[in-house]
């Protein structure tokens, strides 16, 4: 007998474009809630680095509904989330995780792109006059409630997977919030990377150091999950149990770990090693999560 | 509305026949798997495998044999096909409104609606669902709402030659199966038991009589509305967002009071 009533589910072919916006979908909010917690409670020597936040939300942002969009097997249909083609009133069904995240990737996509042009606005002469959406109260309110569906689309992605009745996803409550963490931990490593490169050292230390905090909370919520897997953790007694331990875990959550709080393991390029570790790690849960669960 | 109607299908009469799946390919127009391709599965007389979105019916084979032939021997057959849940997964969770509850209580998707997110297929807790290779939409049984709209029996029901598949509304069809349950308990069958009672879903709009545990035929025990977990997950996803937005401020508190101390100490200096 199948250790829960999920294997006698089918498999919904959510493949690699599915991985692929759970990857840029995490950085893109992880970036963006890095930013907007700078512009609120930061100092104004932070604001490059929250610019540097907006800069990577945005085109890391505008991947998610091309792919989300293509991978549907009626593209032309994709408005077909928001709109009742029968009747073209509004549809928003909040029960539905994938109805709310339709809503909520369009209330993230118009704030992140409010918060980018603020940004590009206060950096590139052709659009100074966009720099208002970017300073002062205006920007504060705009990170503020930006912020809000930051954090969702972080974590809705996960809960998505849990409301449904397939091995795994729907066998743990934790994916939520590990996906949320793992998003979180991606976008912090990549701002760290380019914040380097930039020299904007307190906020990469900031940044580096948040960064560490939220990957050992990663391995815990990890933990939780392959306990709360139960029976059906089995799933992961395969070459994707491997990746996991070795490609997730070693690799993109002990080593980066490691080489913070031993600098000098990485030598001079330190940081980009531990980023691209991190980043590594990030997309690999999301195959491991996605594609055990589909050869199931 | 009118009055809930299903299917209730007795497994202890089916012969495995066939005739509903063939019934339900020809009225709906169902394309045949890799163009007619005879391919065999290598499971029992099963060829159909799985219900998808080109079989809306399939006829399950288990054959429970000893290795050496000796001991008890059963082969039990059951024509599968979509449960009509009264609590319905795949309805919740649509995001276009394709899936619909129809004025017999049974769920139709709508084919010009569907734009194949494919959430529906992994909320289905009985695997009923998946993509038409040919319309590219999500479909499943409609339990021939085109025939019950012009006061016809569903196509399998119709075709079905020992009455194994039987249709009308729901409160008659229960009726039938309790009756048939105590007869077969009488006859000295004592495993026979409903499958899809209140207690599944909130009721199976098509359900069964079974003599086996539900896993034997590729049902789920306590199938489940995939919103049930909705709450739990969104609470840790919450607690993990809190959780970020707390070591971030508390970094930047750090930050704040190092910067502090070494300004005090500068000033000792």
């Amino acid at each position: 007998m199948p250790p829960s009533d999920t294997f006698f589910t089918l498999r919904p072919h959510w493949d690699w474009l599915i991985v692929l916006y759970f990857f840029f979908g995490g950085i893109s909010a992880g970036s963006y809630m890095f930013a907007a917690i700078l512009d609120l409670f930061g100092r104004p020597s932070d604001r490059p680095m929250a610019r540097l936040g907006y800069f990577v939300a945005f085109p890391t942002m505008l991947v998610c509904p091309l792919l989300l969009t293509v991978d549907l097997t009626h593209p032309e249909r994709f408005w077909h989330m928001i709109l009742q083609n029968h009747t073209m009133q509004p549809i928003f069904k909040p029960y539905s995780p994938m109805s709310v995240g339709a809503w909520g990737l369009l209330l993230f996509g118009f704030f992140v792109t409010l918060s980018f042009l603020g940004a590009l606005g206060e950096t590139r002469t052709g659009w100074r006059s966009f720099a208002g959406l970017g300073r002062g109260t205006l920007g504060k309110v705009i990170a503020a409630i930006g912020g809000i569906p930051a954090f969702f689309i972080a974590g809705y992605t996960g809960v998505l997977l849990s409301t449904t009745n397939r091995p795994l996803w729907a066998d743990t409550p934790m994916l939520g919030a590990l996906f949320l963490l793992s998003g979180a931990s991606t976008a912090a490593a990549l701002l760290a990377w380019l914040g380097h490169r930039r020299a904007l050292p307190a906020s990469v230390s900031w940044i580096r150091r948040v960064d560490t905090w939220i990957i050992l909370l990663e391995i815990v919520v990890l933990i939780v999950t392959v306990i709360t897997l139960g029976g059906v953790a089995r799933l992961w007694m395969s070459g994707w149990g491997l990746l996991l331990l070795v490609g997730v875990v070693l690799f993109g959550l002990l080593v980066p770990l490691f080489m913070h709080y031993r600098p000098a393991f990485g030598g001079p390029n330190g940081v980009a090693i531990a980023a691209a570790l991190v980043i590594l790690g990030g997309f690999l849960l999301r195959v491991v999560v996605i594609f055990s669960s589909e050869a199931a | 509305m009118a009055e809930p109607m299903g299917f209730y299908t007795d497994t202890t009469v089916c012969i495995g026949c066939k005739a509903c799946e063939v019934a339900c390919k020809e009225w709906n127009q169902l394309p045949a798997t890799n163009g007619g391709a005879n391919t065999l599965s290598g499971n029992s007389y099963d060829n159909t495998r799985k219900l998808d979105g080109e079989h809306w019916r399939h006829v399950k084979f288990i054959e429970q044999f000893t290795d050496d032939r000796t001991g008890e021997a059963r082969w039990l057959m059951m024509s599968d096909v979509c449960k009509h849940c009264v609590q319905a997964g795949c309805l919740e969770v649509c995001p276009t409104g394709a899936i619909i509850r129809t004025e017999f209580d049974t769920v139709v998707i709508q084919a010009d609606t569907c734009n194949g997110c494919r959430d529906c297929i992994a909320a289905c807790p009985f695997g009923v669902i998946d993509i038409n290779p040919v319309t590219h939409t999500a479909q499943k049984c409609t339990l021939c709402y085109d025939r019950m709209k012009s006061n016809l029996m569903p196509a399998c029901a119709q075709a079905c030659p020992t009455a194994s598949i039987q249709f009308g509304p729901i409160a008659d069809l229960r009726k039938r199966a309790d009756e048939r349950v105590k007869t077969l308990h009488e006859r000295g069958e004592k495993r026979a038991y409903i499958y899809g009672d209140e207690n599944i879903l909130g009721g199976l709009n098509s359900f069964y009589l079974l003599v086996d545990k539900p896993q034997v035929y590729g049902l789920p025990e306590r199938p489940q509305l995939p919103t049930k977990r909705l709450p739990a997950s969104s609470l840790m996803s919450a607690i993990g967002a809190g959780a970020v937005g707390l070591l971030a401020l508390l970094g930047l508190r750090m930050r704040r009071e190092g910067e502090t101390e070494a300004d005090a100490a500068a000033g000792e200096k």
